[in-house]
């Protein structure tokens, strides 16, 4: 018997020994936003064995950061996010010489994201897009007529969303994302950060609460795919992975991805590595490794989210580069919108008017 | 001398638990209580660390002075914290009641098998817990959802001919609670229902009583340590759920789990965190643990009595 614990210990010493050597990298990235076979690519090219988890939102993924030892060596925080986390000196800066991949960047989206981290010392775009309406094109049509619109009347008129309320409504269970949009919907900067804005925004939210199905930031994408919800308040990639889910499955389901008339929140997601990571030199290897056009171009054809790497662009499929949804032409960029961090005494107060908007107390 | 040695010797067995307690649960609870006192701040970690080494009385008071209360204020002025502990206390009960009115007869007809299937009915009430607590919630999801199993069944046999809504909804919660407890629940009354001797029974039917009343006034009363047992195995975790509501719930679902995770994710603020599960603690187990004891001294003067 003690032989055999013996053996047992020396055995977990191996491996425990080995695995210290191999390399490896561990990344926490969002849900349904890559091609899972670039991970095999990536050990294929490198020789790094890499560890892939999921999340679907940022604010767990803060929770997970402040914490501390996280263990994750990449992680995907957005923009906004992103400001405030350097602040509380959770990422490490970069070490642009492992990342020789960087010159096929695009300026237009470096300079948008250089707000929430100058120079981006920090990060590296990894994809953006913008918080709009998933709308499936037959079911709305019956309840609205054919000239639904796209506006934002779509989910803040009571008059229409009550309307919706028997085939399914989903919004995204994202505070900070989606009381900006009611305030912007109610003529008031989305942007701000006075109280009783945001105190607006949570009223307008609780006026259509009744006709919501449920809040959820991922949900929604197999649910407008397979026809149980009619309209989803979500990210534009999700709304189109649906869209495709659909045709591929040659349901009778259309969906369309609408961004709205009045403007919409357009947001970054960025690599960052955390300043506790301990597989720095690979985390520098796989975000080299996304920032190659022709895997980023394979990524961003796979979830149809934008991505900030001009040199992609003439690899992309002709309907995801060529699509105003994905890509916004300039007109419609002048109307989207980008956030700044919260303080954390006003994201008490978002929450708090969360809370209130989901459950009624 | 010797007798200081047999004296701890006879003492250890008691130790072992005190040390259990201490280590598992008084340990963790202060550090939680600290937390409670400290100051939230955006950073890592996210609170004013307010504990270091005592370097005399003055620094003491120094310390003592960093702490504030200011997390039970926030808890104090705002009426959400007291209607999502009020809404976990009936969720709790309810889910307790339920898995008690299932899990009593359960129990009641393993301990009247024949002996030797017992183990095997044992076996199969443990058997569900080799596959993880949440990948069973997950499939329940599965069978609840629009187009899941049970919807296609009752279609299948047209009991319904629309589906239901049964997923996020107060019932999909009660459900995944009673389900995931209910082995809490059999396990400790089976356990004191099977050790009644039998010969109880046999005499108050001597005695003239119906097999109705032999049950209700000699095996129940003697299966209530296992009745209250298993509550208290029930109604506890149950009382402080966060993954059940959260996948099987409705957003409206309101439960103070639900709430202090919310502190922890989206506020970042563990101090207030801290505080609702110290307010737990004292508001549930407090009055749990003088119950017990109160229980426990009953016992005995009825035994002395006896």
């Amino acid at each position: 018997m003690k032989k055999f614990a013996l053996v047992a210990v020396s055995a977990l010493a191996t491996v425990a020994v080995s695995t210290a050597h191999a390399q490896e990298v561990r990344v926490y990235n969002w849900s349904d936003y890559i091609d899972e076979s670039l991970l095999e690519k990536f050990t294929e090219e490198t020789g790094i064995k890499i560890t892939y988890d999921l999340f679907d939102s940022n604010e767990v993924l803060e929770a997970k950061l402040l914490a501390g030892g996280s263990g994750y060596d990449v992680v995907v925080p957005s923009a906004s996010f992103l400001a405030r986390q350097i602040q509380a000196g959770v990422f490490q800066q970069l070490d642009q010489s492992q990342l020789p991949n960087n010159v096929h960047l695009w300026d237009t989206i470096k300079k948008a994201t250089a707000s929430s981290d100058p120079g981006n010392a920090y990060s590296v775009n990894y994809m953006w897009g913008t918080t709009g309406i998933g709308v499936n094109v037959d079911m709305v049509a019956e309840r609205l007529g054919d000239d639904y619109g796209s506006s934002w009347d779509l989910v803040f008129d009571v008059d229409k969303i009550s309307k919706l309320a028997d085939c399914g409504v989903h919004i995204l269970d994202a505070p900070t994302e989606v009381i900006p949009a009611a305030m912007n919907y109610l003529g008031l900067d989305p942007t701000s950060q006075e109280p009783d804005d945001i105190a607006a925004g949570g009223e307008l939210l609780e006026s259509i609460r009744p006709y919501v199905t449920k809040f959820h930031s991922s949900e929604y994408i197999d649910a407008l795919a397979n026809g149980e919800i009619c309209l989803a308040l979500g990210w534009s990639g999700d709304v189109f992975i649906a869209l495709y889910e659909a045709d591929d499955a040659d349901n009778g389901v259309t969906i369309e991805y609408v961004v709205p008339d009045e403007g919409a929140l357009m947001w970054f997601d960025q690599m960052a590595v955390p300043s506790d990571a301990e597989n720095v030199a690979e985390a520098h290897a796989f975000i080299n490794f996304m920032m190659d056009p022709q895997n980023i171009a394979d990524a961003t054809n796979y979830v149809y989210y934008a991505n900030g790497n001009l040199t992609s662009q003439p690899l992309l499929e002709e309907d995801v580069i060529g699509d105003p949804a994905i890509y916004p032409p300039e007109e419609t960029q002048e109307s989207l919108y980008v956030l700044a961090p919260y303080p954390p005494r006003i994201q008490r107060v978002v929450t708090r008017t969360w809370t209130r908007v989901v459950t009624g107390s | 001398m010797m007798s200081a040695v047999r004296g701890l010797t006879r003492r250890l067995p008691i130790l072992i638990p005190f040390f259990w307690l201490l280590v598992f649960f008084l340990t963790p609870f202060f550090i939680v209580l600290q937390i409670s006192f400290a100051e939230f701040q955006y950073g890592q970690p996210p609170y004013v660390p307010n504990f270091r080494k005592v370097e005399g009385v003055g620094d003491f008071f120094n310390q003592l002075q960093m702490m504030t209360l200011y997390s039970y204020e926030i808890l104090l002025s705002d009426n959400l914290y007291w209607k999502a502990f009020l809404s976990s206390l009936r969720i709790a009960a309810v889910a307790t009641f339920f898995a008690l009115l299932i899990g009593y007869p359960l129990a009641y007809a393993m301990s009247r098998a024949p002996r030797s299937w017992q183990p095997i009915l044992l076996m199969a009430v443990i058997l569900p817990f080799w596959t993880s607590y949440l990948i069973r919630i997950y499939a329940w999801k599965a069978i609840l959802q629009k187009n899941g199993f049970l919807n296609n069944v009752l279609m299948e046999l047209s009991v319904i001919t629309e589906p239901l809504t049964l997923l996020s909804t107060p019932f999909a919660v009660y459900l995944g609670i009673i389900y995931t407890y209910l082995p809490f629940m059999v396990l400790p009354v089976y356990s004191s229902l099977e050790k009644i001797d039998p010969s109880y029974n046999e005499a108050a039917r001597d005695l003239g009583a119906s097999g109705l009343t032999a049950f209700w006034r000699v095996t129940v009363p003697l299966s209530l340590p296992g009745v209250i047992a298993g509550c208290f195995l029930v109604f506890i975790p149950a009382m402080g759920e966060w993954v059940i509501p959260d996948l099987l719930g409705g957003s409206g679902t309101l439960m103070i789990g639900k709430q202090l995770a919310t502190e922890l994710f989206n506020n970042n603020d563990w101090p207030v965190a801290a505080a609702v599960a110290v307010c737990m603690i004292m508001v549930l187990i407090v009055p749990i643990v003088i119950f017990q004891r109160a229980q426990e001294s009953d016992q005995r003067r009825r035994q002395e009595e006896g």
